[in-house]
């Protein structure tokens, strides 16, 4: 009666299947890094990973990056998207489209990366007959899968707050996850990282693309020094131990600023300490760093100078952004001729007021992201970009020593973070007199520095929201709120509401205050 | 009274039984069809005679004393007379001892015209049953709803059963819809078992319904010929409103508020009606032969062949099918084994267009030519930009007629629906009857498609590692698709004098194997060099399931007044895990023939009055997949790897848990009035029903970090659906040379929502569906619980004074002071609230004259031709491109640049219409070739007119957005018939 039949598909393979060999975890481990830079199984797009949003926008750096960079002064869109304007003028809903996107790309790689850790448990891999050599780099896939787990509840907690929660000790379906408050997903995050970090490779000697013991350290600088925001109580000390252990340990920063982020920029490893990686050809989708390249470029841009088809015509910055830098001196690509090289903006044919968002033309649009080599050569493909994005730099991490340390952070040394911001400062102006005093490295002038430094690479709205100038009116923005000039808004906003979807499935959560 | 039976050969007809109305025990007619009632009382008798595969017949004589009474009669083949029988799963009834919302068309009832696929013959011939067709392209498929569908994420689909054979449902690569590669020629009647106690015989797969295709068979008698040609003309109806050139060049002036005119510059010296450039008249034919007869009175065959050569009106659209069908139905052992042997063959080759020069037509800027009168990009007119890598100029848009003729998308489809079914009815005990089925239903189907390398669509697509580019496309596709049904099952009819009663029982078992393997090629570029981003995964894809089922029916009818039938089905899916695979379906009916009683026996007027209850519950596990249970890894493409080290990995991605699915039931109850009037001068039925849908396949939301999927198809929520059919048909006229008719339906369906979450007390927050173009990932509807399934979720436009939308204002419903997706509302339905069919013939002498018409009231549709292109932002946009649009943008005047203007209601618009399916007109030459057969000719019209408000090309789109078809032609039929 065919009553238990069970006919098996020639296109697919069982977790028994994957999980006999140790090639089958490192393909598994390579779709858990894969889950940042894919966003489904057919590149670019036609099996997404993501239900309930258009597989181009579910990529998770083009999220992030809509999250953490659209509701600042760093940027305004152009696009209908529905929803996507509600960044800027801070009008969100709980129901917002790309927050939701957001929320499941990151519980989708949590759940995957709890999967992945159940199944490389010893008992699993003894059973599987999988020892010696293979068992240890089974063990390292471990490891790493913790990490990224850690970095997906860091984007939860910073973005939503008060996410669910579980583990790999929680079997699939078996119940509804709990709800986990900031302060002990905080701790939790900590915990955890703290104790894989010595388990991981160590520096520059893991895989291109692969996390080792500096990306734990440099995530837990990362999370220390906003540890004020999440649980209300700071933590410098750690912010500077963790960014000084990632600084001792070999990095430099790359010659030129405006290399960072081209089409060969998998060369800046003295730099990048993990990357998202994206390939023209094997990795394609929409978002990304294809998004980065195709989403500023409009108006008299010349697409091929991006080595692109066409651009999509939708970001810019707001003045605020270039007001951080000198005033150009030029229109030379790309930088105009600044004495800051980092000011890599578009001016020809654009305003820099902006009348109407929806305008292309009205504000500058950023040129840093170029899907071009060092020499101008075009990238792979024309559709989509070889860019890799770096989750962390090491320029970041001199940030937050010096900030760290000048809030007050007991084993910083002023003069060490001087130095540390001095050497951005140099590489920026090519040598030419960017340095700074040590009067002058006030909170405000790293907060400019950290602008200038890391603009459109997702990290406006955390740091305003650290500095406290997020949603008051304390500090403005062309069309913050919704206003031409800029007004403040509800403090509710510092944080994302959970989304409805899973609200009305989860009756665990609780939607943050004012949602 | 003594008498003779005769055949309608005039031949003695064996083994009829003859009855006295009143008694209950009848005799036998003997070898020579002669019967005898001996010595009866004088008085008046009615007398029954009754045949199998013969319509049953009473008379009324007198006897009196001392005389004999001859009774010589003739009995009519059954088939001759279809709609006197109603077909039903595994079995056929008499139309009076039907209890089940069965409705019959015959072939002389069908649709007429140039009809490709067998769906279309009943377009708004039931009530109940919406038929649209999907598009104008040749081909198309339909869809079709009974009752409105049953399922939000299953399949809505009904069952469909060629003799017996149920099909394979999927779709068949390189065919517009698997439907078309069976020639409506062929067919003879469809019956619609519509509710769930007529459906749940096919159990598992009938909660949408069952269409009962039976195809022509031969006959006892001397062969029949019959050729059919018919030659058509199709034009386009209506085209998409938009600028004129003069409208366009006024309008950029106007609105062109940039200093360099960026965008007057792009205006040509041309004048261009777009749409003119790619459609055209299109010109088919369709052929039809058939010989039916039967070899010695004892093989019955039908034999035809067909030939279709259907033009599209859009350019390059083209379908051509070869079609043969085979049937015989040979009788062994004295007429105790019957076989029926259907063998059916189609071959289509078809051309399709690409249809995105519907949409680039519409918004082509209409002052620039159609040719550039230069010998790159194919001599089309494109616009350029020496700066861009390609020369051509990013974004823009591509010249329509380029993007048709440079695409050959060719195909060439095999199906064949064959069985062979043996009836045996037991030498010792002819009541019973042992029947075998072996059905099969296989289709093989191939294409290419190829962009040649100048194309300005399929320009350097690629670039390898030394900097060479490549253009164009040349990629293959192939599917099979096996599907094999064995089946058996057992008869037992018996008049039960004692009991004064009639039973027929059925009981069988059924296993129905599906398989498809799609073969995955990867593609070539134009110059022939493989694309390496387009290597397969896997060399093939197969997916298979089957589905195992015990059945059985009772019926049983007492004293020719009470009617109850009772049918139960136990089936077993391979697409649910083996603990969830049982679905049992059953139902239950009763009708009482109130004629019958005594009360209405002699009514002058009240011919037939028959009151049917009915209750079933029938399942639906279509529209998921086959293997979703596993939750298997599957492997990414070549695409999308990932580079660790510097390899790129093929990565593992584990598939969604669907833990407990199961099948989807569906719980019908009906109520229902037959009646005929006037001797059934008038005749008609009226329907009340309701059906509730229970464990829903809708989509779910998982809780996050659940599962590998944050949405699956699961067993969720329950749906209702409530809803009155009406029909009437009348014979105003019936005279031998004088006939008029008239068939008029109305159905009524109201579709809620009930829950959509699985834990009780919860409040989904629904489910977005309905994918517009425009923006990115923007939908226009939600499933959410107390709204009609697919209605519109919109935000509400602010109107001025002067009734003009106000550009970017919309009503802050939550009264938060900020518009957001909180303010959207649901509104409207794209389903009809109501929809009608109305048909009428007659015939005077030689001459036949007739229409069909169809109607529908409250259907909603969102025209996202206007709300895309009808905005200043669209037309001069601000990627830097000109474009045409939607005329709205004249009397609507918005710039569009907002993000909830797409959103907006304000491009919501009443879809309700009146359209005249056909007219049509023949006349019978009669005997004029060699003196023998009818000539006939005829001529007909097809989608004569178009009454509605919508302001689109046509508002009679199923899913209820409107996004620049293939628009249904206007078609001109003159045919010709001779059979002899």
């Amino acid at each position: 009666c065919n009553k238990n039949t069970i006919l098996e598909p020639n296109d697919q393979v069982t977790a028994g299947a994957v999980y006999s060999t140790a090639a089958g975890y490192k393909s598994v481990l390579a779709k858990l890094y894969g889950a940042f830079a894919l966003t489904g199984n057919n590149g670019p797009a036609g099996s997404g990973d993501i239900a309930g949003i258009d597989e181009g926008t579910s990529d998770f750096f083009r999220l992030f990056w809509c999250a953490q960079e659209l509701p600042t002064d760093e940027a305004v869109v152009s696009w209908a998207d529905a929803g996507l304007p509600d960044f800027h003028s801070m009008s969100w809903s709980a129901s917002n489209t790309f927050l939701a996107g957001l929320y499941y790309r990151s519980t989708y790689q949590i759940t995957l990366c709890n999967e992945f850790i159940r199944q490389c448990s010893d008992a699993s891999l003894s059973s599987r007959g999988i020892t010696g050599d293979s068992a240890t780099m089974v063990r390292y896939y471990k490891q790493e899968a913790r990490l990224l787990r850690a970095y997906q509840y860091w984007v939860l907690m910073d973005v939503f707050g008060n996410p669910p929660f579980s583990t790999e000790a929680d079997a699939l379906g078996s119940a509804t996850p709990k709800q986990i408050d900031r302060a002990s997903l905080y701790k939790y995050i900590m915990s955890e990282l703290k104790d894989m970090e010595g388990s991981l490779a160590a520096p520059h000697k893991n895989e291109y693309g692969r996390a080792d013991q500096a990306a734990a350290w440099a995530l837990i600088a990362r999370v220390a020094l906003n540890a004020k925001v999440y649980t209300g109580t700071a933590n410098w000390d750690d912010a500077v131990t963790y960014s000084k252990k990632v600084i001792d340990a070999g990095y430099s920063l790359v010659k030129d600023y405006t290399h960072l982020m081209l089409a060969d920029n998998y060369n800046n490893t003295s730099e990048f300490i993990l990357t998202i990686n994206y390939d023209g050809n094997a990795t394609q989708n929409y978002g990304g760093s294809t998004f980065m390249t195709h989403a500023p470029v409009g108006g008299s841009e010349k697409a091929a100078a991006f080595g692109i088809d066409g651009g999509w015509a939708g970001i810019r910055a707001t003045g605020n952004l270039i007001d951080l830098f000198p005033a150009p001196t030029s229109t030379a690509f790309p930088n105009n001729g600044n004495p800051d090289t980092r000011a890599e903006y578009w001016m020809d044919g654009q305003t820099k007021a902006i009348a109407d968002v929806s305008v292309y033309t009205n504000g500058y649009s950023m040129t840093k992201y170029r899907n071009v080599d060092v020499n101008g050569a075009m990238g792979k493909n024309i559709n989509f970009a070889d860019i890799d994005i770096p989750v962390f730099r090491l320029a970041e991490q001199y940030l937050i020593y010096a900030e760290a340390t000048l809030r007050g952070g007991a084993n910083g040394d002023a003069s060490q973070a001087l130095t540390y911001i001095n050497k951005l400062r140099s590489r920026a102006y090519a040598g030419n007199g960017g340095t700074i005093a040590a009067s002058d490295m006030t909170l405000n002038f790293l907060l400019d520095e950290r602008g200038r430094e890391l603009y459109w690479e997702g990290f406006r709205r955390t740091d305003l929201v650290r500095y406290d100038k997020f949603t008051d009116a304390s500090y403005l923005w062309p069309w913050k709120g919704g206003s031409k000039n800029g007004v403040g808004v509800s403090a509710y906003r510092n944080l994302f509401p959970l989304p409805t979807a899973d609200l009305s499935v989860n009756p665990n959560l609780k939607q943050n205050t004012g949602y | 009274i003594s008498g003779k039976i005769l055949d309608d050969k005039q031949a003695g007809l064996a083994a009829a039984t003859v009855r006295l109305n009143g008694a209950t025990a009848g005799v036998r007619a003997g070898e020579d069809g002669s019967f005898k009632f001996p010595n009866l009382a004088p008085g008046r008798y009615t007398v029954l005679f009754e045949h199998v595969g013969y319509i049953p017949l009473q008379k009324e004589v007198t006897v009196t004393a001392g005389a004999a009474t001859t009774l010589n009669v003739t009995m009519a083949v059954l088939s001759t007379s279809l709609s006197e029988i109603v077909v039903i799963g595994y079995g056929s009834e008499r139309k009076k001892d039907v209890t089940g919302a069965i409705a019959s068309i015959t072939s002389k009832d069908f649709q007429q015209g140039q009809i490709t696929t067998p769906e279309q013959l009943i377009a708004g011939k039931v009530a109940g049953v919406s038929v649209i067709s999907n598009s104008g392209a040749p081909g198309a498929g339909s869809t079709i709803r009974i009752r409105g569908g049953a399922s939000i994420n299953g399949s809505n689909d009904p069952l469909i059963v060629l003799d017996g054979v149920p099909l394979n449902p999927s779709s068949i690569a390189g065919a517009a819809n698997p439907l078309d590669l069976i020639n409506p020629n062929d067919i003879e009647r469809v019956d619609v078992l519509k509710d769930a106690s007529a459906a749940a015989i096919y159990g598992n797969r009938a909660s949408n319904g069952v269409i009962l295709i039976t195809t022509k068979k031969g006959q006892r008698g001397k062969p029949k010929v019959n050729f059919s040609t018919q030659l058509s003309v199709s034009q386009l109806s209506k085209e998409a409103g938009v600028l004129s050139p003069g409208e366009f060049r006024d309008y950029v002036k106007s609105h062109d508020t940039t200093a360099a005119g960026n965008f007057r510059n792009l205006l040509g010296a041309s004048n261009t009606d777009w749409q003119k450039a790619i459609y055209r008249t299109a010109v088919s034919t369709d052929n039809n032969l058939s010989v039916s007869g039967a070899v010695g009175n004892k093989l019955p065959y039908r034999v035809s062949v067909g030939y279709t050569n259907q033009d599209g009106i859009l350019k390059t659209s083209n379908l051509t099918r070869y079609s043969g069908d085979i049937s015989l139905a040979p009788v062994f052992f004295d007429d105790h084994l019957k076989v029926a042997v259907n063998l059916k063959g189609a071959q289509v080759k078809q051309r399709f267009a690409n249809e995105k020069a519907i949409g680039a037509a519409v918004s082509f800027n209409p002052t620039q030519p159609v040719y550039s009168g230069k010998n790159n990009y194919g001599s089309y007119f494109e616009y350029t930009d020496p700066s861009s890598v390609t020369g051509l100029k990013s974004n823009a848009p591509r010249n329509p007629l380029g993007l048709l003729e440079e695409n050959r998308d060719v195909s060439d489809v095999y199906r064949t629906v064959s069985s062979v079914a043996f009836d045996y009815k037991l030498h010792f005990l002819p009541d019973l009857h042992i029947n075998v089925n072996l059905g099969y239903d296989g289709a093989k189907g191939s294409g290419t498609q190829t962009i040649p390398a100048y194309a300005a669509s399929n320009l350097n697509t690629y670039t390898d590692s030394n900097g060479v580019s490549y253009s164009g496309l040349s990629r293959k596709y192939r599917q099979v698709s096996n599907n094999r049904l064995m089946e058996g099952f057992l008869n037992y009819s018996k008049n039960i004098a004692a009991l004064n009663s009639h039973v027929d029982v059925v009981g069988g078992y059924a296993n129905q194997k599906f398989s498809n393997t799609t073969y995955n090629y990867a593609s070539n570029f134009a110059d022939g060099t493989l694309n390496p981003n387009s290597l397969p995964t896997y060399p093939s894809s197969i997916n298979e399931y089957i589905l195992t089922s015990l059945y059985g029916r009772v019926n049983w009818v007492y004293n020719d007044k009470y009617i109850l039938t009772g049918t139960v089905r136990n089936d077993y899916s391979t697409k649910f895990a083996p603990a969830d695979r049982s679905g049992v379906f059953s139902s239950g009916a009763f009708a009482w023939r109130i004629n019958e009683e005594k009360f209405l026996q002699n009514n002058k007027v009240i011919s037939n009055l028959k009151l049917r209850l009915e209750y079933g519950v029938t399942g639906n596990q279509e529209g998921i997949g086959s293997y979703d249970y596993l939750s298997d890894y599957s492997m990414g493409t070549a695409t999308a790897r990932y580079q660790l080290g510097q390899s790129y990995y093929y990565v593992y991605r584990p598939g969604a848990y669907y833990p407990g699915r199961t099948w989807e039931t569906t719980t019908t109850q009906n109520i229902a009035i037959d009646y005929g009037l006037w001797g059934d001068r008038i005749t008609g039925s009226v329907d009340y029903y309701t059906r509730k849908t229970k464990n829903l396949l809708a989509t779910a939301t998982q809780s996050a970090l659940t599962n590998f999927s944050n949405q699956i198809t699961a067993n969720i929520g329950n749906m209702k659906d409530e809803g009155v059919e009406f029909n009437i048909n009348a014979k105003a006229i019936d005279k031998q040379s004088i006939g008029w008719t008239m068939g008029f339906n109305i159905t009524y369906n109201h579709n809620t929502i009930t829950n959509l979450t699985a834990l009780p007390g919860q409040t989904s927050s629904g489910l977005l569906i309905g994918n517009i173009t425009g923006g990115t990932g923007n939908t226009v509807q939600i499933n959410q619980v107390g709204a009609s399934k697919y209605s519109f979720y919109l935000y509400q436009q602010v109107y001025d004074a002067k009734g003009k939308p106000i550009d970017g204002l919309f009503v802050d419903g939550k009264k938060d002071g900020v518009i957001n997706q909180n303010d959207l509302h649901v509104n409207k339905s794209p389903d009809p609230k109501a929809y009608l069919g109305f048909s009428t013939d007659f015939r005077y002498k030689r001459w036949g004259a007739g229409l069909v018409a169809r109607a529908s009231f409250g259907n909603y549709v969102y025209n996202n031709v206007a709300s895309y292109t009808g905005i200043q932002s669209y037309m001069l946009n601000p990627i830097g491109t000109l474009n045409n649009g939607s005329r709205t943008v004249l009397s609507g005047n918005l710039i569009g640049s907002n993000d909830k203007s797409l959103l907006s209601d304000y491009w919501l618009e009443n879809g309700s219409f009146l359209r005249m399916d056909n007219v049509h007109l023949s006349y019978n030459l009669g005997k004029v070739i060699a003196g023998k057969g009818d000539l006939r000719i005829s001529a007909n019209v097809q989608n004569v007119f178009l009454v509605t408000k919508y302001q689109g090309v046509d508002p009679e789109v199923s899913s209820g957005i409107d996004n620049n078809f293939y628009p249904r032609p206007r078609t001109y039929v003159l045919g010709v018939s001779w059979s002899l």
